[in-house]
């Protein structure tokens, strides 16, 4: 344990009003799971200053199942989300992603607002939620705004979140159900590894036809990727040697990946074709 | 509001007992639990939660103890290896370990005694594939995890 | 003799101990008024320490600040050569060198202070690579940067290559390797001039430990006492290391006046301690027209790191497997181990063996390949027999039946079948699944005459209570030491292992039984074991206190009785060696092992050729152990090292920038997880050992040696890209591939 903890201050606001003051105030940083952030703090490496303690906002927490949409707060833990039948059956590749998550500790722990505001390239959740046209919903002392979340990463860890902001809930709208999934990490092991690339997608056939499609993929670029521009060329497409070919010639455009020591670029290229192809041929 | 720099109160559940402890609010559950109440017995292996070693069980989910704060602790019950035999009885887990050689140096076998422990609570009889996902984020040097995968399936047989 | 626990599947001793957290690690500790200590380590990988800086803004005079002027005696770690100093003089020798030490009891003002040090080094240019030092690049090392060279040499390789119209080449590479055991090196020191130096910690050999701390403070014997705690896994790592941080420990104890506890955290543990030497491997290889092997020439290199420790013997057993368990009349064998200016390497489960015998079973397939016979027929057409001689000479006295084991683990597997299968089905599919075999075998103790110069000791006394204490400086490490000297001890005195109690590894108390490496704790030490029980007996036996037949009860009686009489029985007993050894040290020519395991390993994998992602679908681990003391403890130790293979050969990539480990996170460092490891299917066959207790052969560092060929022979035989290096990463088998294809 490498912190000096008198460098931190730690408030525990008791609702979230008083946590949306206290942002507003001064530059607290949110603490939700620790998964993240107390790693750097034990590798001495979380930088010092005051923090905001909001795991127990109950506001934050808790599932809604509307009509239309289902709202998970920013607290929902992987573990939660593995749990919901209504999950498993309508957004399987978000419950795929949360099983893929860290291993069980981790998921009981992890929340879905934190992983979305640590804002990591390889993150396993965001592709999954740009998949099915997530919104989430942003709250300060000003007020809430609810942005789509294909709008809300802007650059290597740079998010549209504001300072004084908190991430309040992810709202999934519920009309994938008859939709393909498709979920698939690849990391350097079978279980509890970083991924080196994560294709999400789902597509709705008309007969033989790509009537429409959401293509997103993860550690490509500087954030997740929501792929366009290949969802573009394929919407309306049939399944076809042509098409894939096509697809996996424009995706090589829409990603940016970098060798680090995790992989290449070059297998990270490779692969990302090749789960695209994986999941174009496991269409009807 | 709370304000800390310094310390706060926790009251807290460590086995069944309450506890009280006065710690700065990101002191880690770990060190709470080794330090300040000398449960020695959970180990920490890499203090970034990806080796298990520190697991115990919070509410009855299995955490990894090196990424709790204490601040986020008040209220809760933890439950660590040396709350598992009662009365100098061993768990039929932990005879299970012995006897079918699912510790070897011991260092991961906390860890591993305490998700196998959160498993069990929530299946009877869990098959080797679930046991292995399971038991995923608790990593062993030694055994190839095989024998402690034959100690969790087998738990309670002769 | 009866044998009531050999044999048998006793749990492990301390198990009870380890399964309810009571065993007592170092870190568990803490001594009244300790300090917490930490070292401050060169960033840089060779140079020339111009200034240490203490900057203001830190209350340094809290501080305990230990230099190398601050060292009472000998500056340099107790091992083969004298140039490992335990701080930094006025050069830098590697990343990570340890320059100076703080101690202090508040651990994170300790970590600020660490950080605050400046240390002004002037970068000279460093060597970071096997190749670069092998080429003198630069010289970093002595006059060639070679620690250590050696040749073996038998019948007349040049003469059958100058003559041979084939002459089958292949160089081999495997990477650094980190032994990742669970529990951190650490240490608690007590010291001081008038009391001498204690040291408590994790670690392998505690008179390793001792003797460096003598040299370190010039203190006499019987002023150092270091004592083993129980110690969270080891496989090599805590050979030589612990020597350096007691080291560390004992003088910010000495200097402070107060205990001094160091435990590494698992970033520095990772960057700093030894791992196992980087290799490349050359052969050379004739083979007749019937598939006999004719000559092999192989040049196997080593990069040592910064300081010489143990590589010479690294080297030397690496080299002395090179050739493996075949017979072949003409071999020489080249051997180097250099420097460079990462960390040292050190000991690592095989020392050396897993590197050699990966080249030469990947090139034992390549060979088959070139001469048109499969893998499986090649191997049994050059298996080495009874009276037949190895590389250096060494007749084969027992009656080893490789073909024997090998038939059993092909149809174990059903190997023959399923290569026909999958060939067909690879055609068609996208996930490619292959065989592949490798055969050999392990050395147990130490190498040559290694062991009649340890000349090892061990003890066994008898309590008040009429119980029997073993006493021996043999570190239980996980690998179930306690146990099986239990069995030995119990079953050479026909009585219960309850009766058995097996001291703590304290210098105070227990005799030099040497180090706890090189799978010598059951075959050497459990024989000295065994004599020293006999005798104890004999006493008994030869006062009138005990017949010939006797229960356990009348034992504790005879004890207590003779302890009551004379004070104490305690007996000592001492390694013979067995006198068929014959080495000579200078040639490397001779008996190298008393004798060996032998093994064959067949994995099954498949590829996704989508991901190149690598699976092991079946392992079929075949061995002959001589006799299998504790099928449970054995088989742990078989699947536990076929698990530790699979990551040395699939996963485990140590990443180096400027001669620093950079992955050095568990997150970043990737072993197996329980859903990366396929069944391990463990068989053991037994051919008693003459000289081991009850027949036993050593086992420990075995399973480690075969799985990497044996996986790498399977994913070529899948994929057919002939891969040359491990890891074996999906990136390195995509570049593979490209090649293969082109």
């Amino acid at each position: 344990m490498h912190a000096f903890l008198p460098d931190f201050e730690v408030y525990t606001p008791r609702s979230l009003r008083e946590a949306l003051a206290l942002l507003n105030q001064n530059n607290h940083k949110p603490l939700a799971g620790g998964t993240d952030l107390m790693v750097l703090l034990a590798a001495g490496n979380l930088p010092a200053g005051s923090y905001l303690n909001v795991n127990g906002l109950e506001e934050l927490g808790g599932m809604e199942v509307g009509k239309d949409k289902v709202r998970l707060g920013a607290l929902t833990t992987y573990t939660e989300i593995r749990r919901q039948a209504i999950l498993c059956k309508e957004f399987p590749n978000l419950v795929a992603a949360a099983r893929q998550t860290g291993a069980l500790a981790i998921q009981n722990r992890g929340t879905i607002g934190g992983n979305i505001a640590n804002a990591s390239p390889a993150a396993d959740s965001p592709p999954a939620l740009l998949t099915y046209d997530a919104e989430i919903k942003l709250i300060s002392e000003k007020g809430t705004r609810v942005v789509p979340y294909k709008d809300f990463h802007l650059g290597y860890k740079k998010t549209l979140l504001g300072t004084n902001e908190l991430i309040h809930s992810v709202y999934v709208p519920r009309r994938f159900r008859n939709w393909h999934h498709y979920y698939r990490k690849v990391g350097a092991r079978k279980s509890q590894a970083i991924s080196k690339v994560i294709i999400a997608a789902c597509a709705l056939m008309n007969k033989d036809r790509i009537q429409d499609i959401r293509l997103s993929a993860g550690s490509v670029a500087p954030y997740t990727l929501r792929c366009f521009q290949t969802e573009e060329i394929l919407r309306g497409e049939k399944k076809s040697q042509a098409a894939i070919q096509k697809a996996k010639t424009m995706i090589l455009s829409e990603i940016s990946p970098i060798n680090d020591i995790r992989s290449t670029a070059k297998y990270r290229r490779y692969v990302t074709t090749q789960l695209l192809e994986e999941f174009l041929l496991s269409l009807p | 509001m709370s304000k800390n720099r310094r310390r706060i109160e926790i009251r807290f559940r460590v086995n069944r007992k309450l506890r009280r402890v006065c710690v700065h609010p990101l002191t880690r559950l770990l060190d709470i639990l080794r330090l300040e109440l000398g449960l020695t017995g959970t180990k920490e292996g890499c203090g970034e939660g990806e080796c298990g070693a520190c697991a115990v069980l919070m509410d009855g989910e299995l955490v990894n103890s090196c990424l709790i704060p204490a601040v986020q602790l008040h209220g809760r019950s933890i439950e660590t290896i040396e709350g598992l035999s009662k009365r100098g009885r061993l768990h039929p887990i932990q005879q299970s370990f012995i006897q079918r050689g699912g510790t070897q140096c011991g260092f991961c076998t906390s860890g591993m005694i305490m998700a196998s422990v959160a498993l069990l609570m929530g299946k009877k009889h869990p098959s080797s594939a679930q046991i292995g996902e399971h038991l995923a984020g608790n990593l062993c040097r030694c055994t190839g995890y095989s024998p402690i995968v034959d100690s969790v399936r087998k738990v309670g047989k002769k | 003799m009866r044998t009531k626990h050999i044999g048998e599947r006793v749990p492990r001793r301390e198990g009870g101990l380890k399964v309810s957290g009571r065993a007592r690690y170092v870190d568990d500790w803490t001594l009244t008024g300790a300090l917490y200590g930490v070292t401050v380590r060169s960033p840089v990988a060779r140079g020339i320490i111009r200034q240490i800086g203490y900057p203001a803004g830190t209350p340094w005079e809290q501080f305990t600040i230990v230099t190398a002027a601050d060292i009472p005696g000998s500056n340099s770690v107790a091992n083969l050569e004298k140039d490992q100093p335990f701080l930094a003089v006025d050069r830098v020798q590697h990343a990570e060198q340890a320059i100076l030490l703080l101690a202090h009891p508040n651990k994170s003002l300790l970590e600020k202070a660490r950080r605050a040090v400046s240390l002004d080094i002037e970068h000279l240019p460093a060597v970071l690579s096997l190749e670069s030092s092998l080429a003198q690049e630069q010289v970093v090392w002595g006059h060639n940067n070679v620690f250590k060279e050696l040749k073996i040499e038998k019948g007349n390789v040049d003469g059958v290559l100058n003559n041979a119209p084939v002459i089958v080449e292949g160089e081999y590479w495997t990477g650094a390797q980190e032994q990742l055991y669970l529990e951190t090196n650490g240490m608690i020191a007590v010291a001081n001039p008038k009391e001498g130096v204690t040291v408590w910690g994790s670690m392998q050999c505690p008179y390793f430990v001792h003797k460096a701390l003598m040299e370190l403070f010039s203190l006499p014997m019987e002023k150092v006492r270091v004592v083993q705690m129980e110690t969270g896994g080891a496989f090599g790592g805590k050979e030589d290391y612990p020597s350096v941080l007691a080291g560390h420990a004992a003088l910010l104890a000495w200097k402070s006046g107060k205990p001094v506890k160091m435990v590494y955290d698992r970033g520095e543990d990772m960057a700093a301690t030894t791992k196992r030497h980087p290799s490349r491997t050359q052969h050379r290889t004739v083979v007749d027209r019937n598939g006999k092997l004719l000559a092999m020439d192989i040049d196997f290199a080593i990069d040592g790191g910064g300081h010489m420790t143990l590589s010479p013997i690294v080297l030397s057993r690496g080299s002395i497997h090179a050739a493996g368990p075949y017979y072949c009349p003409n071999i020489r064998i080249h051997g180097r181990a250099v420097a460079t200016n990462t960390p040292p390497h050190g000991a690592f489960r095989g020392f050396g063996a897993p590197q050699s015998l990966f080249a030469l079973e990947r090139h034992m397939d390549k060979v088959a390949r070139t001469v048109g016979l499969s893998p499986v027929e090649f191997r049994r057409r050059n298996f080495i027999r009874q009276g037949e001689s190895t590389a250096t000479g060494q007749r084969i006295r027992e009656s080893i039946q490789m073909e024997k084991l090998l038939h059993r683990a092909l149809k174990e597997t059903n190997y023959e079948k399923k290569v026909r299968l999958f060939a067909k089905q690879n055609l068609k599919a996208k996930v490619k699944k292959g065989m592949g075999v490798s055969c050999f075998f392990h050395g147990a103790g130490f190498t040559g005459s290694g062991e009649k110069r340890l000349a090892s000791v061990v003890a066994v006394e008898a309590t008040e209570q009429g119980k029997l204490r073993v006493l021996a400086s043999i570190t239980e490490l996980g690998q179930g030491a306690v146990t099986i000297f239990t069995q030995i001890a119990a079953d050479a005195l026909g009585i219960s292992g309850q009766d058995i109690e097996v001291a703590q590894a304290d210098t105070a108390f227990v005799p030099d039984s040497g180090p706890t490496v090189a799978s010598r704790t059951c075959m050497i030490v459990g024989k000295i074991l065994e004599s020293a029980c006999i005798e104890l007996k004999q006493t008994l036996i030869q006062n009138g206190l005990l017949k010939e037949r006797y229960t356990s009860n009348a034992f504790r009686a005879a004890c207590k009785k003779y302890v009551k009489q004379h004070g104490q029985l305690k007996s000592f007993a001492q390694y013979q060696q067995p006198s068929h050894i014959q080495w000579d040290d200078e040639k490397h020519e001779g008996d190298a092992y008393g004798t060996m395991a032998w093994a064959i390993y067949i994995a099954e994998v498949s590829v996704d050729l989508s991901t190149y992602e690598i699976r092991v679908d079946d392992f079929l681990a075949l061995q002959e152990i001589g006799k299998v003391m504790n099928p449970l403890l054995a088989e742990g130790q078989i699947i536990g090292g076929v698990v530790q293979g699979i990551g040395y050969t699939l996963h485990e990539n140590v990443i180096w920038n400027k001669g620093r480990m950079v992955n050095n996170r568990i997150t970043d460092y990737i072993i197996p997880t329980s859903m990366d490891v396929p069944p391990v299917r463990v068989i053991f066959e037994e051919n008693p050992y003459e000289f081991g207790p009850s027949g036993a052969k050593g086992i420990g560092e075995l399973p480690l040696d075969g799985v990497a060929p044996a996986i790498v022979n399977a994913i070529e035989s899948a994929t057919g890209a002939a891969i040359n290096r491990i890891p074996v990463t999906p990136e390195v088998l995509l570049e593979a591939m490209e090649n293969t294809n082109e």
